[in-house]
């Protein structure tokens, strides 16, 4: 591949993470670097969400340490990580169901924003010139993902392929350096997953944007991303490049099982 | 319908997201303000003002509040007429106490002191939600009332709370008629209807609806919960203590604790409910349905029974009242959960295609 993969920007530090007595997460190490495609996958209840959870500041683990961009990381609240130029998508839609397509994709846009109520109340002052702009931005999310026709539909009447696009939309709409996305493909047919596979490339390749994936199809997982760390029990079994993991005694057992 | 939007293309975003995109809204809109403001005034008689408009225009106020908080930012309260009482309490102390007080900024004043009480009692909503927070502010609507009626000081040792409204003098004029108190009210809710929309078109209306639908995708999107949710708590209720003063002043004339009962909280949530929760526009259509139904029923109710020659009393009206109430919320809250404004935007949806709807 031509692109360039950069150094690291994210790097996870023995991170365990426990609620009440059940250990989610235990020990795990690993790191992302710039312009990467990093898948996590592992068999359902590895703690895979979880990991997401701890890298955009929703869980707080009980050890380990977390450095980005070379710093280490304090105790964060969510809203902090989208200050921090990490967006995600949810493995539910986590849609605002409400609202129109545009007003979804507008409110990903939220920490550029810097009206305050009452400039928005009187419609004066950096109000409706924000507003404008960030249109704008938001119209080129619109077209990038080819929901131009959809723009005013309230997302609760949408089918299940074109919400998720959705969400990938608001998401993009901050322009994050680093977009976490949970699942992604799930419960997409054969077409619904080229598109969503064709778009993460491309804001991969265009907007240079690191892409933390969790997903299920391994076809997928083994074609887009440049590294695939495994998880199982919450603890990291395999990490390295695809044909790595593939080959990785640990991995095999975990999907296959073992002959016990 | 009678119009449509065909041939109105849009080829800027400004034009696009104006208040009302449509052309033949704008003119209706036009004309509506235009009615309320010049017709009205030259036919309707001093009943019409006293017992029908300017209530239902002060009720539309406080409805429009109360939307603000539970439509658009999700946060259930059954504290709406306490935060009106504020807002009537506060206003009279400013006229009262602070010489010379121009009675428009008291009306500001009452508001923001609404606006204080209200985020304090919306505290609770950082921690729980629902039913919950609900029994929360109802905490509110006791302990105003309460407050109100034990320290004499706040209604200047009047027996039992009772204030009187001052008179309303604006830069020399003295609105004493109803018809003046009418325009008054008629200009300052349509202030603040404007920016009402203009508040909920705009990103802090989205931050409101984004906590409202779903709470944790709105916080790793970069909302502040708590920001957000209090900024809801404190604009409602500067609407609600902006209604409970021209409640006070340009309604009622003078005002006890006791009538900002918890019933009163409940009718202004009947009206959010029946006109359409998160609509502006459905905070008038409730305030108007809420109010004219009894009106309505009123009248027709001794002609229905007549017609059947049944006996009737005037007890029997408000019993049959509170029962049409009771069958038109349950029917709203299962049939239409969005309301009369819902219903008016099918219509016009049906129309749009009819008659050739497929």
């Amino acid at each position: 591949m031509s692109k360039k993969i950069g150094d690291v920007i994210l790097d996870l530090q023995n991170i365990s993470l426990r609620f009440g007595g059940v250990k989610a997460l235990t020990d795990i190490s690993f790191n992302v670097r710039e312009h990467e495609i990093r898948a996590i996958i592992g068999p359902n209840g590895a703690g895979k969400s979880s990991m997401l959870n701890v890298i955009n500041g929703v869980y707080h683990p009980q050890e380990g340490k977390i450095f980005w961009h070379g710093n280490e990381r304090k105790k964060m609240e969510p809203h902090m990580a989208a200050q921090q130029n990490i967006a995600r998508t949810f493995q539910n839609i986590a849609l605002f169901k409400g609202m129109s397509v545009l007003d979804n994709i507008m409110t990903g846009r939220i920490t550029k924003m810097k009206a305050n109520f009452i400039e928005h109340a009187l419609w004066f002052g950096r109000a409706k010139k924000e507003e404008l702009e960030h249109r704008k931005k938001v119209e080129e999310v619109i077209d990038f993902l080819e929901i131009q026709h959809i723009r005013k539909t309230p997302v609760g009447r949408l089918p299940y392929g074109l919400q998720k696009r959705v969400e990938l939309g608001r998401a993009l709409a901050a322009e994050p350096s680093m977009l976490l996305l949970d699942e992604p493909m799930a419960g997409m047919n054969v077409e619904e997953k080229q598109d969503m596979c064709r778009f993460i490339l491309d804001v991969n390749d265009q907007f240079g944007t690191t892409i933390v994936l969790i997903e299920h199809d391994m076809g997928v997982v083994m074609d887009i991303s440049d590294r695939v760390v495994v998880l199982d029990y919450g603890k990291k079994i395999g990490d390295g490049v695809p044909d790595e993991v593939k080959n990785n005694e640990d991995v095999i057992k975990a999907y296959l099982g073992a002959g016990h | 319908m009678l119009y449509r939007e065909a041939g109105q293309f849009k080829t800027s975003y400004a034009a696009d997201q104006q208040l009302f995109p449509i052309r033949q809204d704008r003119i209706g809109l036009v004309l509506l303000l235009a009615v309320a403001f010049f017709g009205i005034p030259l036919f309707a008689s001093e009943y019409w003002f006293s017992a029908i408009l300017i209530p239902f225009l002060i009720f539309a106020l406080a409805a429009l509040g109360l939307n603000i908080l539970t439509g658009y930012a999700g946060q259930l309260s059954l504290g709406t007429a306490a935060f009106m009482a504020v807002g009537a309490y506060a206003a009279y102390n400013f006229q009262l106490r602070v010489e010379g007080m121009p009675i428009l900024v008291s009306f500001i004043c009452a508001g923001l002191t609404a606006a204080g009480v209200g985020i304090l009692f919306g505290l609770p909503s950082l921690r729980i939600k629902g039913f919950y927070l609900a029994v929360a502010t109802l905490a509110a609507q006791f302990f105003i009332v309460w407050c109100l009626t034990k320290f004499p000081w706040l209604s200047n040792n009047s027996s039992s709370g009772v204030i009187s409204a001052h008179n309303i003098n604006i830069l020399g004029y003295a609105f004493d008629t109803p018809r003046d108190k009418y325009l008054l009210v008629l200009a300052i809710v349509a202030l603040m209807a404007l920016a009402a929309k203009n508040m909920v078109r705009s990103s802090t209306g989205r931050a409101w609806m984004a906590v409202r639908d779903m709470d944790v995708a709105a916080s790793v999107i970069g909302i502040r919960l708590m920001h957000t949710k209090l900024l809801a708590f404190a604009v409602s209720s500067f609407y609600c203590g902006v209604a409970g003063a021209l409640y006070a002043y340009c309604y009622l004339g003078s005002v006890e604790p006791d009538g900002f009962s918890l019933d009163m909280s409940f009718r202004i949530l009947f009206m959010v409910i029946v006109g359409g929760v998160g609509s502006i526009l459905g905070s008038f259509l409730g305030a108007g349905f809420i109010l004219l139904l009894p009106i309505f029923l009123d009248i027709t109710l001794p002609f229905v029974a007549d017609l059947f020659g049944l006996p009737f009393s005037s007890a029997t009206v408000s019993h049959i009242q509170i029962m049409v109430f009771g069958a038109l919320i349950m029917f709203f809250l299962i049939v239409e959960p969005h309301g009369l404004a819902r219903l008016w935007q099918i219509a016009k949806e049906k129309l749009r295609l009819w008659p050739f709807p497929h």
